[in-house]
């Protein structure tokens, strides 16, 4: 079971004849995801993955055609934010964003708007999500991960991945993994994750991983004091990072003195927590 | 990316923001020419892309044009903080009465812009937030309505500005957001605004931060990037799409996903060895591209093992290979390289580097260790190590 996604999710790909939109589809497909229609303005009418995807000019005619419940965008950082208006004012409750490089003044206005609808948006610069034997939305690689019960949630990519393969190498599967991106305004955030996982009932512990920048960890560890009943284990990457250099992610980096390492292991451990030194430590924790 | 006080203050002026009448100079000469036609006192103020300006001596006031002739030079043969002064800016000296705090930020948290004001001005920021944080009031922005003129009203009264002032001053706080939307700026600061003893408002100092994931549609703010306050190696690998920060460590890192690599920092030092940089390749990197990233890593003399940490997703494991003995081909490395390929295509990747004398690692605290050893050992063995094989 999970959260998110299963293998009910009737899934719109935004961008699918490009290069990346066109690889990843094939590879949700083959896990078994349900992709309901593709979108490229000017390409409407054609079918593409030898005729089982159609392809639409418009998301609103998509939906309207196809009943599409969620949508993956893998369009360029220019054309991102108006994907996720689109998407939002064709009625999509769920917006997964995969796109990296989007200028964070277009993510506060369509945060600011998504927030008037009821969308869920997660992302943007984020693997996706993977709700292992079930769905696959973005690019996390689906043989990496075995189907289970516990809940990951993680600000970065390929460091995901390395989590899931730990868990993978002795046995323990994943519910969801939601990669919920590494910029600094964003859709969903830890403690949306925290508390969606707390009630799924067959999550049953999670894994958390953060890193420097901002203050969600902080946040998210007085979420976990207060509200979650169910065991968490962190990581946090960034310990050794210096000051004033974004790290690779935009919203990573560690200024006015705010937002390093060990004040959120600090956070964390003191609500609870117990956070590992190195990514493969986790499992052992759990 | 960070813009001079000079660019900062020019951009401000295009909004109507009443700034002191000055030129960039980058000689003696020129500064003194500027003084001349200025007349009167006037402020040399190096222009570099660091705090502490003042501090360290790089601010300084001229009576007359040979004065700051005199100065002008001094300050252009100065490091701050190892930054080289290229450029002087000088200004109009003003008669300062107050000093005010005004800049806009993106408020992470709260999803929006925020401004930010005090009557503290004249000093960092962070100093007064710490100190009394009560001086600072904070006005959040609709992204979506923009900021309001009862907003800047509000500010205005928050820091007990005379009303006299109040429409000029809405008129600065309308400038400095409309720069900080069309500049897709992540702060526009002024600090301080001033008033004069003439009773006029004025722009004295200014600072812009702009977005670097904006820059595509910023091409004129594109070319102001001052090149002098990066490392060589960290322009190279912009080039090439890299992400990349110099350290001072001696184990260089080329690592898939910003996590990732943070995180192979995070474990050499857990392992007691101190990393040389970080090195992102981004997803879905090709072979030059590695070759590239190899080439920068061991341009760094301090190098003395290479620790390689590829986790396959849309990056493919003999890709990776290849661009590694691309760059080996044409560099000859001496330093000891120690390599983890798993995901995507993995197997055609170790098969690729299998007679590369590399040391192989299968889990990343394994390579770590193996870097960190091999830091400490020096220049490996004749021959190479011995290559040790995956289960």
């Amino acid at each position: 079971m999970s959260i998110l996604i299963n293998k009910n999710t009737r899934l719109l790909v935004q961008g699918i004849t490009g290069n990346e939109g066109m690889f990843h589809t094939q590879q949700m497909v083959a896990y078994g995801t349900n992709v309901v229609a593709g979108v490229r303005p000017g390409k409407g009418g054609e079918w593409v993955l030898e005729g089982k995807v159609p392809v639409f000019d418009s998301v609103k005619v998509a939906v309207e055609a196809t009943g599409a419940n969620a949508a993956v965008i893998f369009v360029p950082a220019r054309f991102a934010a108006d994907a996720m208006y689109e998407e939002a004012d064709a009625g999509i409750p769920l917006i997964v964003c995969i796109t990296e490089g989007v200028p964070v003044q277009d993510m506060m206005r369509v945060r600011n708007y998504l927030d008037q609808k009821a969308v869920r948006l997660v992302g943007p610069n984020c693997p996706g999500l993977l709700t292992p034997g079930e769905a696959k939305v973005g690019i996390i690689p689906g043989d990496i991960s075995l189907p289970g019960n516990v809940g990951v949630v993680s600000r970065s990519g390929t460091l995901t991945y390395e989590v899931l393969y730990a868990l993978k190498l002795v046995g323990e599967g994943v519910s969801t993994c939601v990669g919920i991106g590494g910029d600094p305004i964003n859709g969903t955030n830890f403690i949306d994750c925290l508390s969606m996982f707390e009630a799924d009932p067959h999550t049953e512990k999670v894994v958390m991983i953060g890193e420097i920048g901002g203050t969600d960890e902080e946040k998210a560890a007085e979420f976990i004091a207060s509200q979650m009943t169910k065991p968490v284990v962190s990581f946090i990457a960034g310990q050794t990072a210096p000051p004033g250099k974004r790290m690779g992610h935009a919203g990573a980096i560690i200024e006015g003195g705010a937002g390093t390492a060990a004040d959120k292991v600090k956070a964390l451990e003191n609500a609870g927590v117990r956070v590992a030194r190195h990514p493969e430590e986790i499992p052992s924790l759990l | 990316m960070k813009l001079h006080e000079y660019q900062s203050k020019q951009i401000f002026a295009k909004y109507g923001i009443p700034i002191p009448k000055g030129r960039v100079a980058a000689t003696a000469d020129e500064a003194k020419q500027i003084a001349k036609e200025l007349g009167g006192r006037v402020v040399i103020k190096s222009q570099v892309l660091v705090g502490g300006r003042g501090k360290a001596g790089g601010i300084r006031l001229a009576k007359s044009p040979d004065e700051a002739a005199e100065l002008a030079d001094k300050i252009l043969t100065m490091e701050i903080k190892g930054l080289p002064v290229r450029k002087v800016l000088i200004d109009e000296a003003a008669n300062i009465e107050t000093e005010i705090y005004l800049g806009i930020t993106n408020d992470r948290g709260a999803r929006r812009p925020v401004m930010m004001a005090s009557s503290a001005g004249g000093v960092e920021i962070e100093e007064v937030a710490r100190l009394t944080p009560e001086k600072i009031i904070k006005t959040h922005i609709d992204p979506l309505l923009g900021l309001r003129d009862y907003q800047a009203r509000d500010v205005a009264v928050g820091i007990d500005l005379p009303r006299e002032h109040w429409q000029l001053f809405g008129q600065v706080t309308k400038g400095l957001w409309q720069a900080y939307l069309d500049c897709d700026a992540t702060l526009a600061e002024i600090n301080p605004l001033v008033i004069t003893a003439e009773n006029k408002l004025l722009a004295v100092d200014g600072k812009m931060l702009i977005d670097d994931n904006a820059l595509f549609r910023q091409p004129a703010l594109s070319e102001m990037r001052d090149l002098d306050a990066e490392a060589p190696s960290e322009i190279e690998a912009r080039r090439y799409g890299l992400s990349f920060i110099k350290l001072d460590g001696n184990i260089g890192c080329m690592v898939n996903g910003a996590g990732l690599a943070m995180t192979t920092m995070d474990i050499i030092k857990l392992f007691g060895g101190e990393p040389a940089n970080f090195l992102d390749i981004g997803g879905g990197a090709g072979a030059d591209k590695v070759a590239a990233a190899m080439r920068i890593i061991l341009a760094d003399p301090n190098v003395k093992a290479v620790l390689f940490n590829i986790f396959g997703g849309i990056t493919r494991c003999d890709e990776v290979a290849r661009g590694v003995l691309v760059a080996m081909d044409e560099v000859k490395p001496k330093a000891p390289m120690v390599v983890r390929l798993v995901g995507t295509n993995a197997e055609e990747g170790r098969e690729i580097l299998a007679n590369a004398k590399m040391i192989t690692a299968d889990t990343l605290a394994d390579a770590a260790q193996k870097a960190v050893a091999a830091a400490k050992a020096g220049v490996p063995p004749k021959g190479g190590y011995p290559h040790e094989h995956f289960d």
